[in-house]
């Protein structure tokens, strides 16, 4: 047939007639429509069987009890112990994150060296017996050279036997220098030290008050244990406890309670001393603590009576006579009222001379040692194991003065003073750190002024970070060891955020090690059997699991069975026999004492006014930072549920919004949503504005926890580091860090 | 249908938020995307499109300082029952597909991922907005897939989602029941994952039909409201409030609305 225009068309509707009438297509569609729904859209997360694995969560110091749901070999979710003494069953939300930690992206999965530049993130894949050789070759060297003094060790904490192991390596190996991250612990451990005697950390029995004065205390934002705090809050509520927030911003915790006191930010020791004025005059306060477990009430009275009238201290604090006189009645009427302080988390030391002032009025009331007052708990002990023999190059190292001057003559109350180790380094020519071993922290990104804190790092030439996830600190390391997570490994956890209870807690591998990784104490003890002679000696155990059976002892089954111990003897504390001062008495002006050099002490002593970075000409605001449950600003940063929750008015995309109140807004032409560069002596910073009635004008506030650099894209570039922005104002007698706020300045963008 | 809607043993799941000790931490919203394989992106500042099946919002009497105040307000699906308890919840009644059914035996307003095709009519229904469009397919970083629950299916593109007052852990439970011999569920054996992790014990879960269970006596606090009770959704969760403004902004209360004249 040939092909002409009529076949043509009638061929090609004959084609249309014919496939349109046909099935076949119709059936091909339906049979990709069911094809392609099948096509893995979504992860299928296998089935199995389901079983509970008792631990601790060790995100932060908080400790709470946590079980574990596993699916086979999976851990799937994270919930509360019931009944434990810390989180009887709640959980934060950033514990309930801990699994996208545990198997995120942000993993060290094997030890690395960096090839490229510090902070670049070029790193070579190592195996774990090149990256301890190389350890211990560069710890024998600096040895070898009479420089071991030179080896310092930051880390999170100083108690149980990961730390315990840590400080027994730099003492066998001749070195002073372990610290602490600073937080309120250190102020608070000072405060008592002179005020009780001995070392102990203050334990706050919130359970059982029935009155709290809280002086800017993120009671509910995350301050000591936040699960904890947070279940106290509530029994407040059930028992009709009064609580009494002070501080210039409505944070959550001052939102939840019964009265909100805004104050002119810094002057919370003052008001604390009009409160003791008022208690003193009206005779209010507990006469048999006073009299016969006191030493120098009367020189404190004098002082308080002569320089802390109402009048006066409402003058330097914005809170009115009225409010004064109210908040001393009612805080001395209660039966079982509680004093509290540590600005938001308490991550900084903050003035001591507020934790005196403040814990003054828990002793004027009597309410010490108490239920439902401040005890002083002393630390637990039982790590017993034989003593260091030090050879010749570790006992000489050892006499050497710390870094950080903690302990030396001008600064003999201070354990560590990490703040001042910054500035040591950088004010030297050669560093006087030539290796450093970071666990458990981030000091690159949680020390004030971060930049300052690089330049250091910079000038140390060897950094070894034992971190399983990445941090800030870890991205300007040489080595990085990885540890086992959290819910990877055995470790003792010593709770002491502020408890009243003595307990131990167990972290248990729930999971077995995802990774190329290595138990910290495993790699310290290993590095010890590198190094040989007497650091070997000192760490007679064949690996860490071997050490901790051992230490806990019979402590160990129980532990495994339930994920944490309670002391059952331990007991509420009493006042006889309770103060080891010299006087064998509590001592109202203990730190007062020592600021006046053991001298004459006076009104300034109890009270000076911790100045703030930056001039008010050139820097009209001041700029303060703010806590919050939903940004963890540890060393550890949010996870992705964690940052999901942020609110749309503190992150949206990469801006981080600063609270500022409206007539603040108003002098500067500034409206909600608008940009703004904010200037402090330290940094600048691009910011939106959200305006907030809830914050005290000429106020502007900025969350903590944003502006990471790492680790993935979750969480990076988002927001500004506010310690970027802030530098540390050191304690001319104590060395603490006791900055609260720095000056800034702002223009609209 | 009908025969159910009589049945002696119907249960109605409820829940009680004690807004005097919510604390606005934040735990409920994480604890809910952890057990119910909630998906993230790398950017979840955009709240519209960000899906929390419970979300904490922040509410402020809207006064100056220092008279200004605060509540957090956390809000999962509100398993309307509608006018009679006949199940008529907005989003049930406005479904093409049945992908969202009122259960007449536990109160709950299921949601069947494989039957929605995502014409989000139900969306637009809700008063409350407790509905979240999947506008992407979740993608879990590598590794993280491992902390998936089994008993949630993870979604795909395409479909709306929301809170299910953790129906698998219902299911669990009777399961667990049925093969002890028991019929019934003490309260305890059925919890939320939020009602589980909630620092505070602010919230209270359990069946609001049951006089043995604590919901039963707080929901007639004089304290508590649930949101827009005049649009007559008769939703399944209360709130608990000692601040008046606060019940008043519950019911979205406006304050010019008693001053417009009726026609």
């Amino acid at each position: 047939m040939k092909l002409n225009r009529r076949n043509f068309l009638s061929l090609g509707v004959g084609v249309v007639a014919g496939t349109t009438l046909s099935p076949l297509p119709w059936k091909l569609m339906d049979d990709v429509s069911i094809w392609s729904q099948n096509w893995p859209w979504t992860p299928l997360p296998p089935d199995g069987e389901v079983t509970f694995e008792k631990s601790v969560c060790t995100l932060c110091p908080g400790g709470c009890g946590i079980t574990v749901r596993k699916i086979d070999d999976r851990a799937v979710k994270i919930e509360g112990i019931e009944d434990h003494p810390v989180n009887d069953g709640g959980v934060c939300l950033l514990g309930l994150s801990g699994l996208q930690l545990l198997y995120g992206p942000t993993r060290i999965k094997s030890p690395l060296k960096r090839v490229g530049e510090r902070g670049e993130g070029k790193w070579q894949t190592i195996s774990w017996n090149q990256a301890l050789t190389e350890v211990a070759a560069k710890l024998g060297e600096l040895r070898s050279n009479d420089r071991s003094h030179t080896v310092a060790c930051i880390s999170g904490s100083d108690q149980g036997t990961v730390p315990g192991l840590l400080n027994r390596f730099l003492a066998a190996y001749g070195s002073p220098n372990y610290i602490c991250t600073p937080s309120i612990h250190d102020s608070y451990e000072i405060a008592l030290s002179l005020m009780h005697g001995g070392r102990s950390s203050a334990g706050f029995d919130v359970e059982n008050t029935d009155f709290v004065l809280s002086f800017g205390s993120g009671i509910i934002d995350g301050w000591m244990s936040p699960v904890r705090m947070i279940k106290a809050n509530s029994i407040w509520k059930n028992e009709n406890s009064k609580v009494v927030q002070i501080e210039p911003r409505l944070s959550n915790t001052a939102a939840k309670s019964d009265t909100w006191v805004p104050i002119k930010p810094g002057t919370d020791a003052a008001l604390a001393l009009g409160l003791a004025h008022v208690i003193i005059k009206e005779s209010l306060y507990d006469k048999d603590f006073v009299e016969n477990y006191a030493f120098d009430f009367n020189a404190f009275k004098t002082i308080v009576l002569e320089s802390f009238a109402p009048d006066d201290v409402a003058k330097i604090t914005g809170v009115d006579k009225k409010t004064i006189l109210s908040l001393a009645k009612q805080f001395a009427g209660a039966s079982k009222p509680l004093a509290i302080c540590g600005r938001g988390q308490g991550k900084t030391p903050g003035s001591i001379d507020e934790v005196a002032a403040v814990h003054a009025l828990n002793a004027l009331v009597g309410n010490i040692n108490k239920p439902g007052g401040v005890w002083a708990v002393s630390q637990p002990d039982y790590i017993k194991w034989p003593e260091v023999q030090m050879d010749a190059v570790a006992s000489s190292g050892m006499k050497r003065d710390r870094v950080d001057g903690a302990g030396s003559e001008k600064f003999s109350n201070a354990n560590y003073l990490l703040n001042r180790w910054v500035g040591a380094v950088n004010s030297s020519d050669e560093s006087p750190v030539q290796a450093l071993f970071i666990t458990d922290a981030d000091p690159c990104y949680t020390l004030s002024d971060t930049f300052a804190v690089k330049k250091a790092f910079d000038k140390i030439p060897f950094v070894v970070s034992f971190s399983s996830n990445i941090n800030e600190t870890a991205l300007n390391a040489d080595l990085i060891l990885p540890s086992h997570a959290f819910l990877e490994r055995y470790e003792d956890v010593p709770l002491s955020a502020g408890l009243t209870k003595s307990v131990i807690a167990l972290s248990k591998p729930v999971v077995k090690p995802q990774f190329n990784t290595k138990h910290v104490g495993d790699a310290i003890i290993e590095i010890a059997k590198k190094l040989g002679g007497s650091i070997e000696e000192a760490f007679p155990w064949d690996d860490y699991e071997t050490c901790l059976k051992a230490t806990l002892g019979d402590k160990w089954d129980a532990l495994v069975e339930n994920g944490y111990g309670a002391d059952p003897d331990f007991g509420v504390p009493a006042w006889e026999g309770a103060f080891a001062t010299a006087s064998m008495k509590f001592e109202f002006l203990g730190v007062a004492r020592v600021r006046s050099g053991e001298k004459d002490v006076q009104a300034k002593h109890l009270f000076t006014p911790v100045m703030i970075e930056g001039n008010e000409k050139s820097y009209p605001i001041t700029l303060m930072p703010y806590d919050s449950l939903r940004l963890a600003n540890g060393s550890i940063g949010d996870p992705p549920f964690a940052i999901k929750t942020v609110e749309d008015t503190v992150l949206k995309h990469k801006d981080v919004f600063i609270e500022m109140n409206p007539e603040t807004a108003e002098a500067y032409d500034i409206s909600e949503g608008d940009y703004a560069v904010l200037n402090t002596p330290k940094g600048k910073a691009r910011v939106k504005i959200h305006l907030f009635d809830g914050i005290m004008p000429g106020l502007v506030a900025m969350p903590t926890g944003l502006g990471h650099t790492g680790p993935d894209e979750y969480l990076a570039g988002k927001g500004i580091n506010f310690n970027e922005l802030i530098g540390p104002v050191e304690d001319a007698d104590f060395g603490l860090d006791a900055v609260w706020a720095i000056r800034a300045n702002l223009t609209k963008a | 249908m009908k025969k159910e809607h009589t049945h002696e043993n119907a249960k109605k799941f409820g829940m009680v938020i004690d807004l005097d000790k919510c604390t606005g931490c934040g735990a409920c919203m994480v604890a809910c995307m952890a057990e119910n394989n909630v998906p993230f992106k790398k950017d979840e500042s955009e709240k519209l499109d960000s899906i929390t099946w419970i979300r904490v919002y922040k509410l402020t009497n809207g006064k100056s300082f220092p008279d200004t105040e605060i509540c957090y307000l956390p809000k999962p699906c509100m398993h309307c029952s509608g006018i009679g308890e006949h199940g008529h919840s907005p989003c049930v009644s406005v479904c093409p597909a049945t992908a969202t059914d009122y259960d007449h035996t536990t109160g709950i307003v299921s949601q069947i991922y494989t039957r929605c095709f995502g014409c989000r009519y139900c969306m637009a229904a809700c008063p409350y907005h407790a509905r979240y469009f999947n506008w992407w397919d979740p993608v879990w970083p590598e590794g993280m897939e491992k902390s998936l629950n089994p008993d949630v299916s993870p979604r795909m593109r395409g479909v709306v989602e929301k809170c299910s007052f953790c129906f698998h852990r219902y299911q669990a439970a009777m399961d667990k029941a049925y093969t002890e011999g028991r019929r019934e569920l003490e309260e305890d054996e059925y919890q939320t994952a939020c009602t589980q992790a909630c620092p505070a014990g602010a919230i209270t879960f359990g069946d609001l039909n049951n006089p043995d269970h604590k919901v039963h006596e707080l929901k007639k606090s004089p304290n508590a409201f649930r949101l827009l009770e005049r649009l007559k959704t008769n939703p399944k969760v209360y709130y608990l409030s000692s601040r008046d403004w606060v019940r008043k902004a519950g019911d979205n209360y406006l304050e010019a609305e008693n001053k417009v004249k009726k026609k």
